[in-house]
């Protein structure tokens, strides 16, 4: 009785773990199948070289680049705002903060994570817009710069957590040896600390553009939705997430042509994201043992 | 003739003047009392081995003076401990000035995840010291002296990770070398090394001798005797018993001493 009670629960398990996969492989499969019936109507080439993205106009444009920039441009400013607080926030809370003062602030910043985005959204757009407004002021209602500022503060907590867990990983011996030939508690952890957990922080701020290109609600509320080929952040511009949102909410009709220009458009988010997870996968398995 | 300058070396002897003393020194981990009221004065380019089974202090007593305790939550210390006659507790002294004074080898052989050279080349840089001719030369004298030049002349960019872990470790005394302090700290050099290794760096710290004061913490007795000028043998946190190598070792004033080096305990 109990081999066949023991065989029961395997089975469950592993069947769990085989829907994970299987809805995995389906969404991959349904993105990939769109996005070739997509690709039947229009070229790949434009898809890639035109600077106008326009399907629900009249005048229908299919190119990607203003999407992509809309993008990668909010990430850079939320990367830019997140970077140097989460590894000067991470930095302190290892080699500085006493321990029981580590303790109770690292889960506090990791509430930062756990607000929902669509708040951040509409702080973006109701008090950083404003406030921003002040020192630029024609900084548009909608723009990329608050977007990213806000999309920074929230993924904080992606890079002061794992740079700290990688930075506190560095053996003790190290930092004692450190110490011991007369070295600053500052030299300490910039010249020896640092960068020994070098692959542990590049790991996690990989992860942290991951998420920032993948979020979309911050970039939905206050972003804007009008696709913009430019660097300017005071402008309204749209996200790839941003305009699956608008398409997939608007009446854009099932099976039409604008309305697979999203899964081309999420083919294109989803082939991002994995390159950047499967690359932070190799740093972290490569570099995992060398303290063992 | 011949008494009186014996006469007058002996007074010679008692008046060298000490490298460390320290005196009435106790060490508190919060409640726990680790050293108790341990005074004891060490001469210039000697080897001192502290011995006495794990737990007894002797680690402590040693990181003492190059105050790593500090580090220690609830560390606290009383007494007095001086270096060249300067007390190296007082509020104004400069840890890091009394750090490469006082260069430190620690239990396990731990090169930072660098090259041979930046090892070596750390504790300068660390002081701001950025000529490179300098640097070179201070590299190349601090692995002669640590008796590694040889093994790593040819690719000194190599990662230190890749040394054996003896070589390592004589790495980490040529790092410590390289800063040119005055004593060095052992605190188990060997415990983690394979006996040739082992021997390897006994003869070099009955080398570095001439140059540097030299402390070393010591699990095994035969190294004790084998390299040491003076030993001190602690148990819970006293100093049980501080003399001669030889006499220690043949000779013991103390039943605990002669019992711990004779292994009927610990």
């Amino acid at each position: 009785m109990p081999k066949i009670r023991e065989l029961i629960i395997e089975k469950s398990l592993l069947s769990s773990a085989l829907i994970t996969i299987a809805v995995t492989v389906g969404i991959i499969l349904v993105l990939t199948i769109e996005t070739f019936s997509f690709f039947k109507e229009v070229s790949i080439f434009d898809f890639f070289t035109d600077i106008e993205w326009t399907p629900l106009f009249t005048q229908k444009h299919y190119g990607i680049l203003p999407l992509l920039t809309g993008t990668l441009l909010t990430t850079f400013i939320a990367i830019s705002v997140a970077l140097p607080i989460g590894l000067s926030i991470s930095i302190y809370l290892s080699e500085y903060a006493p321990r029981s003062f580590r303790k109770t602030i690292k889960p506090l910043l990791e509430l930062l994570a756990a607000v929902p985005s669509v708040v951040y959204g509409f702080f973006a757009l109701v008090v950083v817009t404003p406030y921003l407004q002040q020192f630029i002021p024609n900084l548009s209602g909608f723009n990329s710069l608050s977007a990213g500022i806000v999309m920074g503060i929230m993924i904080i907590p992606f890079v002061s957590s794992l740079s700290e867990d990688a930075l506190f990983a560095v053996p003790k011996a190290l930092r004692e040896a450190s110490y011991g030939m007369g070295a600053t508690r500052l030299q300490t952890a910039f010249k020896v600390v640092v960068p020994a957990a070098s692959s542990g922080i590049i790991v996690s701020i990989i992860l942290a553009i991951s998420r920032a290109i993948g979020e979309t609600m911050i970039v939905a509320i206050a972003a804007g939705q009008q696709p913009r080929l430019t660097l300017d952040p005071t402008v309204p511009v749209e996200t790839i997430t941003a305009y699956i949102v608008q398409v997939s909410l608007g009446d854009v009709q099932h099976g039409s042509l604008e309305y697979r220009t999203i899964f081309a458009a999420g083919i294109t988010l989803f082939i991002f994201t994995f390159l950047l997870n499967t690359v932070s996968f190799r740093i972290r398995k490569k570099y995992r043992e060398k303290y063992e | 003739m011949t008494e009186k300058s014996e006469a007058a070396k002996i007074e010679a002897l008692i008046d060298e003047k000490y490298k460390l003393q320290t005196k009435d020194v106790n060490v508190f981990y919060g409640d726990f009392q680790a050293i108790k009221e341990v005074s004891m004065n060490i001469k210039p380019n000697t080897i001192t081995a502290f011995i006495g089974p794990s737990g007894c202090g002797k680690s402590t007593f040693l990181r003492l003076f190059n105050r790593m305790n500090d580090y220690i939550e609830g560390f606290r210390v009383e007494g007095k401990i001086k270096i060249d006659d300067d007390n190296i507790y007082k509020k104004k002294i400069q840890l890091e000035q009394l750090r490469k004074e006082v260069g430190m080898v620690f239990q396990k052989p731990n090169p930072f995840p660098k090259s041979i050279f930046e090892n070596v080349a750390y504790g300068l840089k660390i002081q701001g010291i950025k000529d490179k001719k300098l640097i070179n030369e201070r590299v190349e004298k601090a692995l002669l002296q640590a008796d590694l030049w040889n093994e790593v002349k040819a690719d000194l960019n190599k990662s230190a990770l890749t040394l054996s872990g003896g070589q390592q470790q004589r790495l980490c005394i040529a790092r410590t070398l390289a800063v040119e302090p005055s004593i060095i700290l052992m605190d188990e050099p060997t415990s983690a090394l394979d006996p040739i290794s082992t021997s390897k760096i006994e003869e070099l710290i009955h080398h570095l001798k001439e140059i540097y004061t030299i402390i070393i913490v010591t699990h095994n007795m035969q190294q004790a005797s084998r390299i040491s000028d003076y030993t001190a043998f602690f148990y819970m946190g006293e100093l049980i018993e501080f003399d001669k190598t030889k006499k220690i070792f043949t000779n013991p004033e103390k039943k605990r001493t002669e019992n711990y080096i004779t292994g009927r305990f610990g």
